[in-house]
Protein backbone atom coordinates (compact mmCIF):
# COMPACT_ATOMS: atom_id res chain seq x y z
CA UNK A 1 0.00 0.00 0.00
CA UNK A 2 1.36 3.55 -0.88
CA UNK A 3 0.80 6.49 0.71
CA UNK A 4 0.18 9.14 -2.11
CA UNK A 5 -0.53 13.14 -1.05
CA UNK A 6 -1.38 15.83 -3.49
CA UNK A 7 -0.24 19.28 -2.10
CA UNK A 8 -2.73 22.00 -3.35
CA UNK A 9 -5.21 23.83 -2.84
CA UNK A 10 -7.97 22.81 -4.49
CA UNK A 11 -6.91 24.14 -7.73
CA UNK A 12 -8.67 22.32 -10.95
CA UNK A 13 -5.22 21.16 -11.70
CA UNK A 14 -4.76 19.59 -8.36
CA UNK A 15 -7.79 17.88 -8.89
CA UNK A 16 -6.99 16.71 -12.24
CA UNK A 17 -3.86 15.26 -10.81
CA UNK A 18 -5.55 13.74 -8.20
CA UNK A 19 -7.84 11.82 -10.01
CA UNK A 20 -5.04 10.89 -12.24
CA UNK A 21 -3.16 9.17 -9.06
CA UNK A 22 -6.38 7.02 -8.59
CA UNK A 23 -6.92 6.29 -12.37
CA UNK A 24 -3.58 5.33 -13.15
CA UNK A 25 -3.14 3.21 -9.68
CA UNK A 26 -6.22 1.30 -9.98
CA UNK A 27 -5.10 0.88 -13.98
CA UNK A 28 -1.97 -0.72 -12.74
CA UNK A 29 -3.25 -2.47 -9.90
CA UNK A 30 -1.13 -0.77 -7.43
CA UNK A 31 -3.29 0.05 -4.06
CA UNK A 32 -2.74 3.07 -2.94
CA UNK A 33 -4.16 5.62 0.02
CA UNK A 34 -4.81 9.29 -0.91
CA UNK A 35 -4.53 12.22 0.69
CA UNK A 36 -5.52 15.51 0.02
CA UNK A 37 -3.37 18.39 1.61
CA UNK A 38 -4.80 21.72 1.41
CA UNK A 39 -3.51 23.55 4.17
CA UNK A 40 -0.78 26.12 3.04
CA UNK A 41 1.25 25.58 6.28
CA UNK A 42 1.34 21.83 5.38
CA UNK A 43 2.27 22.67 1.98
CA UNK A 44 5.18 24.83 2.11
CA UNK A 45 6.73 21.72 4.91
CA UNK A 46 7.12 19.59 2.18
CA UNK A 47 9.27 21.85 0.33
CA UNK A 48 7.46 23.31 -2.67
CA UNK A 49 6.83 26.40 -4.11
CA UNK A 50 4.57 25.68 -6.73
CA UNK A 51 1.30 23.28 -6.94
CA UNK A 52 0.12 20.43 -7.45
CA UNK A 53 2.91 18.77 -5.66
CA UNK A 54 2.88 14.56 -5.94
CA UNK A 55 4.68 13.15 -2.55
CA UNK A 56 4.73 9.46 -2.49
CA UNK A 57 5.78 7.26 0.41
CA UNK A 58 7.09 10.77 2.07
CA UNK A 59 9.10 11.50 -1.12
CA UNK A 60 8.18 14.90 -3.36
CA UNK A 61 8.16 13.21 -6.76
CA UNK A 62 6.36 16.24 -8.30
CA UNK A 63 5.96 19.84 -7.92
CA UNK A 64 3.58 22.56 -10.05
CA UNK A 65 1.61 21.83 -13.27
CA UNK A 66 -0.48 18.73 -14.18
CA UNK A 67 1.87 15.91 -14.58
CA UNK A 68 2.15 13.29 -17.09
CA UNK A 69 -0.28 10.28 -16.45
CA UNK A 70 2.86 8.41 -18.08
CA UNK A 71 5.02 9.98 -15.22
CA UNK A 72 2.32 9.12 -12.49
CA UNK A 73 2.38 5.70 -13.46
CA UNK A 74 6.11 5.46 -13.09
CA UNK A 75 6.00 7.12 -9.94
CA UNK A 76 3.29 4.84 -8.71
CA UNK A 77 5.37 1.78 -10.07
CA UNK A 78 8.50 2.49 -8.67
CA UNK B 1 11.38 -0.53 -12.21
CA UNK B 2 9.00 -1.15 -14.94
CA UNK B 3 9.19 1.96 -17.15
CA UNK B 4 5.75 2.81 -18.19
CA UNK B 5 7.09 5.66 -20.62
CA UNK B 6 9.07 3.51 -22.84
CA UNK B 7 5.64 2.89 -24.30
CA UNK B 8 6.38 6.74 -25.58
CA UNK B 9 9.27 6.95 -28.37
CA UNK B 10 12.12 8.96 -27.05
CA UNK B 11 15.52 9.03 -27.60
CA UNK B 12 17.68 10.78 -30.01
CA UNK B 13 15.48 9.66 -33.31
CA UNK B 14 12.57 11.17 -31.96
CA UNK B 15 14.10 14.60 -30.90
CA UNK B 16 15.26 15.23 -34.46
CA UNK B 17 11.95 13.95 -35.87
CA UNK B 18 10.01 16.50 -33.05
CA UNK B 19 12.72 19.15 -34.20
CA UNK B 20 11.73 19.05 -37.93
CA UNK B 21 8.14 18.75 -37.35
CA UNK B 22 7.92 21.78 -35.33
CA UNK B 23 10.32 23.44 -37.71
CA UNK B 24 8.29 22.63 -40.98
CA UNK B 25 5.25 24.24 -38.47
CA UNK B 26 7.10 27.32 -38.13
CA UNK B 27 7.53 27.77 -41.59
CA UNK B 28 3.81 26.88 -42.35
CA UNK B 29 2.99 29.44 -40.02
CA UNK B 30 4.93 32.16 -41.96
CA UNK B 31 3.70 31.28 -45.52
CA UNK B 32 0.17 31.43 -44.02
CA UNK B 33 0.95 34.65 -41.90
CA UNK B 34 2.62 36.52 -45.22
CA UNK B 35 -0.47 35.95 -47.25
CA UNK B 36 -2.91 37.17 -44.45
CA UNK B 37 -3.18 41.17 -45.40
CA UNK B 38 -3.74 39.79 -49.12
CA UNK B 39 -6.32 37.29 -47.93
CA UNK B 40 -8.01 39.17 -45.63
CA UNK B 41 -8.02 42.94 -48.14
CA UNK B 42 -9.59 40.27 -51.02
CA UNK B 43 -12.45 38.87 -48.34
CA UNK B 44 -13.21 42.61 -47.23
CA UNK B 45 -13.58 44.00 -50.93
CA UNK B 46 -16.14 40.87 -51.90
CA UNK B 47 -18.00 42.18 -48.90
CA UNK B 48 -21.20 43.88 -49.88
CA UNK B 49 -20.20 47.17 -47.93
CA UNK B 50 -19.37 50.32 -50.01
CA UNK B 51 -15.51 51.38 -50.04
CA UNK B 52 -14.44 53.72 -47.22
CA UNK B 53 -17.38 53.52 -45.08
CA UNK B 54 -17.01 53.00 -41.80
CA UNK B 55 -18.66 49.35 -41.86
CA UNK B 56 -15.69 49.02 -44.39
CA UNK B 57 -12.99 49.83 -42.07
CA UNK B 58 -14.40 48.94 -39.19
CA UNK B 59 -14.77 45.30 -41.15
CA UNK B 60 -11.36 45.56 -42.76
CA UNK B 61 -9.96 46.05 -39.22
CA UNK B 62 -11.73 42.88 -37.71
CA UNK B 63 -10.47 40.50 -40.74
CA UNK B 64 -7.19 40.98 -40.94
CA UNK B 65 -6.49 41.58 -37.35
CA UNK B 66 -8.26 38.88 -35.42
CA UNK B 67 -6.65 35.78 -37.52
CA UNK B 68 -3.19 38.24 -37.30
CA UNK B 69 -3.47 38.55 -33.53
CA UNK B 70 -4.55 34.54 -32.70
CA UNK B 71 -1.13 33.71 -34.65
CA UNK B 72 1.12 35.87 -33.24
CA UNK B 73 -0.17 34.84 -29.92
CA UNK B 74 0.63 31.16 -30.49
CA UNK B 75 3.53 31.78 -31.98
CA UNK B 76 4.52 33.89 -28.86
CA UNK B 77 2.84 30.90 -26.44
CA UNK B 78 4.75 28.58 -27.77
CA UNK B 79 8.12 29.88 -27.73
CA UNK B 80 7.29 30.74 -24.51
CA UNK B 81 6.24 27.15 -23.39
CA UNK B 82 9.06 25.55 -24.33
CA UNK B 83 11.64 28.43 -22.59
CA UNK B 84 9.82 27.85 -19.21
CA UNK B 85 10.22 23.94 -19.67
CA UNK B 86 13.76 24.87 -18.36
CA UNK B 87 12.50 26.71 -15.45
CA UNK B 88 10.58 25.91 -12.30
CA UNK B 89 9.11 27.84 -8.88
CA UNK B 90 11.70 25.71 -6.63
CA UNK B 91 14.59 25.82 -8.97
CA UNK B 92 14.26 29.67 -9.30
CA UNK B 93 13.35 30.39 -5.27
CA UNK B 94 17.13 28.29 -4.89
CA UNK B 95 18.56 30.69 -7.23
CA UNK B 96 16.67 33.44 -4.92
CA UNK B 97 17.68 32.47 -1.51
CA UNK B 98 20.26 34.29 0.67
CA UNK B 99 20.35 36.76 -2.28
CA UNK B 100 20.90 40.06 -1.39
CA UNK B 101 18.28 43.05 -1.96
CA UNK B 102 19.33 45.18 -5.05
CA UNK B 103 20.45 42.33 -7.26
CA UNK B 104 18.02 39.86 -5.84
CA UNK B 105 15.56 41.88 -6.90
CA UNK B 106 16.38 42.55 -10.44
CA UNK B 107 17.30 38.35 -10.67
CA UNK B 108 13.71 37.97 -9.23
CA UNK B 109 11.83 40.48 -11.28
CA UNK B 110 13.80 38.53 -14.47
CA UNK B 111 12.76 34.82 -13.38
CA UNK B 112 9.55 35.97 -12.94
CA UNK B 113 9.04 36.55 -16.51
CA UNK B 114 10.31 33.02 -17.44
CA UNK B 115 9.42 30.56 -14.28
CA UNK B 116 6.16 29.26 -14.90
CA UNK B 117 3.26 30.84 -12.90
CA UNK B 118 -0.30 30.91 -12.50
CA UNK B 119 -1.95 32.93 -9.76
CA UNK B 120 -3.93 30.06 -8.10
CA UNK B 121 -0.22 28.75 -6.92
CA UNK B 122 0.68 32.70 -5.74
CA UNK B 123 -0.28 31.34 -1.86
CA UNK B 124 2.36 28.23 -1.68
CA UNK B 125 4.60 30.28 -3.85
CA UNK B 126 4.75 33.14 -1.55
CA UNK B 127 5.18 31.08 1.36
CA UNK B 128 7.62 28.67 -0.14
CA UNK B 129 9.93 31.48 -1.04
CA UNK B 130 9.91 33.14 2.46
CA UNK B 131 10.11 30.45 4.61
CA UNK B 132 13.37 29.40 2.34
CA UNK B 133 15.12 32.57 3.20
CA UNK B 134 14.43 34.75 -0.04
CA UNK B 135 13.83 38.08 1.62
CA UNK B 136 10.33 39.66 1.34
CA UNK B 137 11.15 42.30 -0.70
CA UNK B 138 12.60 40.17 -3.53
CA UNK B 139 9.59 37.90 -3.56
CA UNK B 140 7.68 40.81 -4.25
CA UNK B 141 9.85 41.31 -6.67
CA UNK B 142 8.59 38.08 -8.40
CA UNK B 143 5.17 38.33 -7.41
CA UNK B 144 4.73 41.23 -9.30
CA UNK B 145 6.66 40.52 -12.54
CA UNK B 146 5.09 37.15 -13.16
CA UNK B 147 2.03 37.79 -13.69
CA UNK B 148 2.20 41.43 -15.06
CA UNK B 149 5.15 40.77 -17.41
CA UNK B 150 3.57 37.79 -18.75
CA UNK B 151 3.72 35.89 -22.59
CA UNK B 152 -0.08 37.19 -23.03
CA UNK B 153 0.66 40.83 -22.60
CA UNK B 154 3.68 40.45 -24.48
CA UNK B 155 2.65 38.53 -27.57
CA UNK B 156 -0.57 40.79 -27.94
CA UNK B 157 1.64 43.77 -27.77
CA UNK B 158 3.78 42.71 -30.35
CA UNK B 159 1.07 41.44 -32.45
CA UNK B 160 -1.36 44.59 -32.22
CA UNK B 161 1.48 47.75 -32.06
CA UNK B 162 5.08 46.22 -32.80
CA UNK B 163 7.75 44.94 -30.75
CA UNK B 164 9.48 48.13 -29.82
CA UNK B 165 6.39 49.11 -27.30
CA UNK B 166 6.38 45.33 -26.65
CA UNK B 167 10.27 45.87 -25.48
CA UNK B 168 9.15 49.14 -23.47
CA UNK B 169 6.61 47.41 -21.37
CA UNK B 170 8.82 44.43 -20.62
CA UNK B 171 11.48 46.93 -19.67
CA UNK B 172 9.14 48.94 -17.42
CA UNK B 173 7.48 46.38 -16.30
CA UNK B 174 10.68 44.82 -14.68
CA UNK B 175 11.81 48.43 -13.61
CA UNK B 176 8.03 48.76 -11.30
CA UNK B 177 8.45 44.89 -10.12
CA UNK B 178 12.47 46.03 -9.45
CA UNK B 179 11.83 49.16 -7.53
CA UNK B 180 8.39 48.27 -6.04
CA UNK B 181 10.05 44.98 -4.40
CA UNK B 182 13.21 46.96 -3.35
CA UNK B 183 10.80 50.15 -1.43
CA UNK B 184 8.47 46.85 0.41
CA UNK B 185 12.13 45.25 1.22
CA UNK B 186 13.69 48.73 2.21
CA UNK B 187 10.76 49.06 4.62
CA UNK B 188 11.21 45.66 6.80
CA UNK B 189 7.49 44.97 6.64
CA UNK B 190 8.10 41.11 7.94
CA UNK B 191 6.17 41.55 10.86
CA UNK B 192 3.19 41.94 8.87
CA UNK B 193 3.18 38.89 7.64
CA UNK B 194 0.27 36.57 8.74
CA UNK B 195 1.99 34.62 12.19
CA UNK B 196 1.59 31.38 10.79
CA UNK B 197 3.48 32.33 7.68
CA UNK B 198 6.28 33.50 9.98
CA UNK B 199 6.41 30.15 11.91
CA UNK B 200 6.88 27.90 8.68
CA UNK B 201 10.10 26.58 8.56
CA UNK B 202 9.95 24.52 4.93
CA UNK B 203 11.75 21.62 4.77
CA UNK B 204 14.08 21.45 1.71
CA UNK B 205 12.22 18.89 -1.30
CA UNK B 206 15.29 17.57 -3.38
CA UNK B 207 15.31 19.05 -6.48
CA UNK B 208 14.55 16.31 -9.06
CA UNK B 209 17.09 16.17 -11.96
CA UNK B 210 15.49 18.18 -15.35
CA UNK B 211 15.08 14.87 -17.01
CA UNK B 212 12.75 16.51 -19.69
CA UNK B 213 13.83 15.63 -23.27
CA UNK B 214 13.26 17.82 -26.70
CA UNK B 215 10.09 16.05 -27.50
CA UNK B 216 8.58 17.29 -23.76
CA UNK B 217 9.78 20.40 -24.01
CA UNK B 218 7.83 20.98 -27.48
CA UNK B 219 4.95 19.52 -26.14
CA UNK B 220 5.40 21.80 -23.11
CA UNK B 221 5.04 24.42 -25.70
CA UNK B 222 1.86 22.65 -27.71
CA UNK B 223 0.50 22.04 -24.20
CA UNK B 224 0.88 25.83 -23.25
CA UNK B 225 -0.91 27.01 -26.52
CA UNK B 226 -3.63 24.63 -25.62
CA UNK B 227 -4.22 26.03 -22.83
CA UNK B 228 -3.87 29.51 -22.76
CA UNK B 229 -4.36 30.11 -26.10
CA UNK B 230 -8.03 28.42 -25.55
CA UNK B 231 -8.20 30.21 -22.51
CA UNK B 232 -8.07 33.82 -24.16
CA UNK B 233 -9.30 33.53 -27.77
CA UNK B 234 -12.78 34.53 -26.80
CA UNK B 235 -11.94 37.07 -24.58
CA UNK B 236 -9.08 38.46 -27.93
CA UNK B 237 -12.14 38.04 -30.26
CA UNK B 238 -14.26 40.12 -28.51
CA UNK B 239 -11.39 42.43 -27.55
CA UNK B 240 -10.60 43.08 -31.08
CA UNK B 241 -14.16 43.37 -31.97
CA UNK B 242 -14.76 46.31 -29.50
CA UNK B 243 -11.75 47.28 -31.10
CA UNK B 244 -12.91 47.26 -34.84
CA UNK B 245 -16.19 49.71 -33.69
CA UNK B 246 -13.49 52.07 -32.24
CA UNK B 247 -11.31 51.94 -35.12
CA UNK B 248 -14.59 52.44 -37.45
CA UNK B 249 -16.50 54.96 -36.18
CA UNK B 250 -15.14 56.60 -32.97
CA UNK B 251 -14.02 59.99 -34.49
CA UNK B 252 -10.34 60.62 -34.56
CA UNK B 253 -9.02 62.82 -32.33
CA UNK B 254 -12.47 62.35 -29.45
CA UNK B 255 -10.01 60.41 -27.11
CA UNK B 256 -7.27 63.12 -27.05
CA UNK B 257 -9.44 65.24 -24.67
CA UNK B 258 -9.94 62.66 -22.34
CA UNK B 259 -7.07 60.33 -22.13
CA UNK B 260 -4.32 62.49 -24.28
CA UNK B 261 -1.31 64.01 -22.94
CA UNK B 262 -3.13 67.12 -21.86
CA UNK B 263 -4.64 65.75 -18.60
CA UNK B 264 -2.80 65.38 -15.86
CA UNK B 265 -5.35 63.16 -14.17
CA UNK B 266 -5.88 60.86 -16.71
CA UNK B 267 -2.40 58.67 -15.86
CA UNK B 268 -4.40 57.92 -11.98
CA UNK B 269 -7.76 57.99 -13.13
CA UNK B 270 -7.08 54.63 -15.61
CA UNK B 271 -4.77 53.21 -13.05
CA UNK B 272 -8.02 53.20 -10.17
CA UNK B 273 -10.27 52.06 -13.43
CA UNK B 274 -8.04 49.19 -13.52
CA UNK B 275 -7.76 47.59 -10.76
CA UNK B 276 -11.42 45.53 -10.94
CA UNK B 277 -10.64 44.66 -14.20
CA UNK B 278 -9.25 41.62 -14.30
CA UNK B 279 -10.56 38.74 -15.94
CA UNK B 280 -10.70 40.77 -19.31
CA UNK B 281 -6.90 41.04 -19.27
CA UNK B 282 -6.48 39.65 -22.58
CA UNK B 283 -9.54 41.36 -24.37
CA UNK B 284 -8.27 44.33 -23.37
CA UNK B 285 -5.54 44.66 -25.08
CA UNK B 286 -7.15 45.22 -28.49
CA UNK B 287 -9.12 47.39 -27.49
CA UNK B 288 -5.88 49.32 -26.04
CA UNK B 289 -4.09 49.13 -29.68
CA UNK B 290 -7.61 50.79 -31.49
CA UNK B 291 -7.25 53.62 -27.80
CA UNK B 292 -3.83 54.69 -29.29
CA UNK B 293 -4.73 54.65 -32.57
CA UNK B 294 -7.60 57.68 -31.68
CA UNK B 295 -5.26 59.92 -30.00
CA UNK B 296 -5.12 58.52 -26.23
CA UNK B 297 -1.89 59.06 -24.92
CA UNK B 298 0.95 56.14 -25.00
CA UNK B 299 1.85 56.69 -21.16
CA UNK B 300 -1.65 56.65 -19.82
CA UNK B 301 -2.87 53.40 -22.29
CA UNK B 302 0.12 51.08 -20.87
CA UNK B 303 -0.24 52.47 -16.91
CA UNK B 304 -3.78 51.13 -18.08
CA UNK B 305 -2.61 48.42 -18.93
CA UNK B 306 -0.55 47.47 -16.07
CA UNK B 307 -3.39 48.25 -13.69
CA UNK B 308 -5.24 45.78 -15.23
CA UNK B 309 -2.69 42.84 -15.23
CA UNK B 310 -0.59 43.53 -11.88
CA UNK B 311 -3.52 44.74 -9.62
CA UNK B 312 -6.12 43.09 -9.23
CA UNK B 313 -8.79 42.46 -6.53
CA UNK B 314 -9.22 38.47 -6.95
CA UNK B 315 -5.50 38.34 -6.79
CA UNK B 316 -5.52 40.81 -3.41
CA UNK B 317 -8.13 38.27 -1.91
CA UNK B 318 -5.75 35.16 -2.67
CA UNK B 319 -2.73 37.13 -0.76
CA UNK B 320 -4.92 37.76 1.79
CA UNK B 321 -4.71 34.41 3.66
CA UNK B 322 -0.74 35.36 3.70
CA UNK B 323 -0.45 39.31 4.09
CA UNK B 324 -1.93 41.50 6.74
CA UNK B 325 -4.01 43.87 5.17
CA UNK B 326 -1.63 46.53 6.07
CA UNK B 327 1.04 44.96 3.61
CA UNK B 328 -1.74 44.29 0.89
CA UNK B 329 -2.41 47.74 1.17
CA UNK B 330 1.26 48.64 0.98
CA UNK B 331 2.08 46.61 -1.55
CA UNK B 332 -0.96 47.96 -3.70
CA UNK B 333 0.26 51.42 -2.97
CA UNK B 334 4.16 51.22 -3.90
CA UNK B 335 2.74 48.89 -7.31
CA UNK B 336 0.24 51.80 -8.22
CA UNK B 337 2.60 54.90 -7.29
CA UNK B 338 5.30 52.92 -9.73
CA UNK B 339 2.50 52.27 -12.75
CA UNK B 340 1.50 56.04 -12.30
CA UNK B 341 5.16 57.02 -12.45
CA UNK B 342 5.39 54.77 -15.71
CA UNK B 343 2.56 56.40 -17.55
CA UNK B 344 3.86 59.83 -16.30
CA UNK B 345 7.40 59.39 -17.98
CA UNK B 346 6.11 57.50 -20.66
CA UNK B 347 3.70 60.70 -21.68
CA UNK B 348 6.61 63.26 -20.95
CA UNK B 349 9.06 61.24 -23.61
CA UNK B 350 7.31 60.24 -26.40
Amino acid sequence: MKNVKILGSGCKRCVQTAAMASSEASRLGIEIELEKITDFADIARFGIASTPGVVIDGKVVHAGGLPKAEDMAKWLSA
Amino acid sequence: MKNEASTYPDGSASAVIWIIATAAAVALWFAVYWQLEAFSAWLVSSLPVSRDSHLEQAARFFVFDAPKVLMLMTLVVFGMGVVRSFFSAERTRALLAGKREGLGNVAAAILGVFTPFCSCSAVPLFVGFVSAGVPLGVTFSFLIAAPMVNEVALGLLFALVGWRIAAIYLAFGLAVAIVAGWIIGRLHLEGWLEEWVRNVRAGQAELQPDSQTVADRIRAGIDAVRDIVGRVWAWIIIGIAAGAFIHGYVPNDLLASIMGKDQWWSVPAVVLIGVPMYANAAGIIPVVEALLGKGAALGTVLAFMMSVIALSFPEMLILRKVLTLRLIAVFAGVVAAGIVAVGYLFNALF
